[in-house]
């Protein structure tokens, strides 16, 4: 492989894990998350420094994984609070302020980011085998929370918290479990993108990024796993194939998006599903 | 017999009205009580009350044993209340088995971490097939809930809450907005759970219903009992007849 495959690679692994770790908070679990680069950031930003001062690749991840679910059980307890559509405007404020945090930061390197960190020890073939694994174990974890009683309290919580107290369940301690989970993965991509990189500046965790990760989402189908995986495959790869896509990036998801909405709300998943559907013979 | 559900001198004001004004009542197990009164009795009030979606101004909520006026709905299910809405919530983007078998699968769904290490759910969809059989809703079993029509969304709340394994349900006006066919076989339907040993307490607007079914008549007016015991007695007590006929009027309600 040449050293731009291991890279695309790499973005790939580390998009698949952003956006099904989202897809567990916003798709399963119905609590729309628009700051989800935020945690990534944490995440990121923890593994730099335990790098960068100990040198230690384990207890970077650990302190990646633990900083960014900490932060986002903070946010889900904000979630307990706040209606649905306040959740959204809560989480993009939640992203603003990381991002305006970190900026002001020496410590954190402030706007010039943390640079020159130590490589993880794997090499970048290595990372990318560690990158790829965790990706499929996220996937393969998102598939077994949907099918477990946790997925199905989760679509109950998503779509009536009042009819799920009537049955025992408790929303608060769902959505507070979504959270925890969700950024705890955020923060692992965060780690491994800190050994892809070597170099973390505050912009790669920015609003925007957060935007194109709700985007594989929606692209994908919200609450599909194998949709959002493909979606996020697909659009990560879009810009590298396509130049136009790349210089007009935010043109084109954001378009997708919105004729995604518009057309098909069930986004990949749906649109594949009803052809499976036509294709059956009656 | 021992008490399922008692209230104690409760009480709660919206703004300057007060909407329950002290009311200590007693429902016992294996009874099957009818709530009546007219609009704005309280009614509905005191369903909330109990449900835990309001809590009292003064006064206390019994489960059983169980002082439960600080605990939030769900952990009131988890003793032994289950409630159908006045408004019917079903999930509808599940199935109506789905729903019930959410239901049935409460043990599982106690905390996110309990429900993250348990998968397996036939005992539960057995469990589930059998409940819809027994409300009439046998055959509806693989269509999404928002697709049912509201007779049959009626009997799929009793479903739900059946499936709780119940001490006592709390039924807001299950035969609301239901014809005559569809409240009959709503009302078997509940005599049949009722049958099978579960407290009931029955709030109704539909009083021809609720006088073939009650044993006893609870009566609120303006936020207070002012009639209590079994159903003739109740109807004829001029007080009764005078609330539903409206005070101030000019008419009587017996003669």
């Amino acid at each position: 492989m040449s050293a731009y495959e291991v890279s695309v690679a790499s973005v790939i692994g580390i998009n698949v894990i952003l956006a099904i770790s989202l897809n567990l908070i916003s798709g399963f679990c119905g609590q729309i998350s628009l700051g989800h680069g935020a945690f990534f950031g944490a995440g990121a930003y923890a593994a730099a420094l335990v790098m960068t001062k100990v040198g230690n690749a384990p207890l970077a991840v650990a302190a990646a994984v633990a900083a960014a679910s900490l932060l986002g059980t903070v946010v889900g307890f904000a979630s307990l609070r706040v209606r649905s559509d306040f959740l959204a405007v809560t989480t993009i404020g939640v992203n603003f302020l990381f991002i305006g945090f970190v900026r002001k930061q020496a410590w954190l390197g402030g706007e010039m980011g943390i640079s020159a960190i130590p490589p993880s020890g794997l090499g970048a073939l290595g990372n990318l085998g560690l990158i790829l694994i965790c990706a499929c174990a996220t996937v393969a974890f998102s598939v077994y929370v949907n099918q477990s009683w946790m997925g199905f309290a989760f679509r109950a919580v998503g779509e009536d918290e009042t009819a799920a107290r009537t049955l025992g369940i408790d929303p608060g301690a769902y959505k507070l479990a979504a959270f925890a989970i969700g950024t705890a993965l955020a923060g692992l991509a965060g780690a491994f993108y800190t050994f892809f990189t070597q170099f973390i500046t505050p912009d790669a965790f920015d609003f925007i990024f957060s935007v194109m990760l709700l985007a594989m989402v929606v692209i994908g189908g919200v609450g599909s796993t194998f949709g959002v995986l493909t979606a996020a495959i697909v659009l990560t790869l879009l810009p590298e194939a396509i130049r136009f896509v790349n210089d007009y990036r935010l043109l084109v998801f954001g378009g997708l998006m919105i004729l995604m909405i518009r057309f098909a709300p069930g986004g990949l998943a749906g649109l594949a599903r009803a052809a499976l559907l036509r294709a059956r013979p009656r | 017999m021992s008490a399922a559900l008692r209230l104690e001198r409760v009480a709660i004001h919206f703004g300057g009205v007060l909407a329950v004004n002290d009311v200590s009542l007693e429902i016992s197990t294996g009874e099957f009580v009818g709530l009546i009164g007219p609009n704005g009795a309280g009614k509905t009030t005191i369903v909330r009350i109990v449900a835990g979606m309001l809590r009292p101004d003064r006064g206390r909520v019994f489960l059983g044993e169980d002082d439960v006026t600080d605990l939030p709905t769900q952990k009131r299910v988890r003793l032994g209340l289950a409630l159908t809405h006045q408004i019917v919530r079903p999930f509808r983007e599940m199935t109506a088995l789905d729903n019930v078998v959410l239901a049935a699968g409460y043990k599982n769904t106690s905390s996110p971490f309990q429900a993250l290490s348990s998968v397996k759910r036939r005992a539960e969809t057995e469990r589930a097939v059998e409940i819809l059989a027994r409300v009439g809703l046998a055959g509806a079993e693989r269509k999404l809930a928002g697709a049912l029509p509201l007779g049959q969304l009626k009997r799929l709340e009793v479903a739900r809450a059946l499936a709780l394994d119940p001490k006592i349900i709390l039924l807001d006006e299950p035969l609301a907005g239901l014809n005559h066919a569809e409240a009959s076989k709503q009302i078997d339907a509940i005599l049949k759970v009722h049958a099978s040993g579960v407290t009931i307490a029955l709030v109704e607007h539909n009083l021809e219903e609720v006088l073939r079914v009650c044993r006893r008549l609870i009566v609120l007016n303006n936020g207070a009992i002012i009639a209590d015991g079994p159903p003739a007695g109740v109807m004829a007590d001029p007080a009764v007849g005078e609330a539903y006929v409206g005070a101030g009027s000019d008419r009587h309600a017996a003669p």
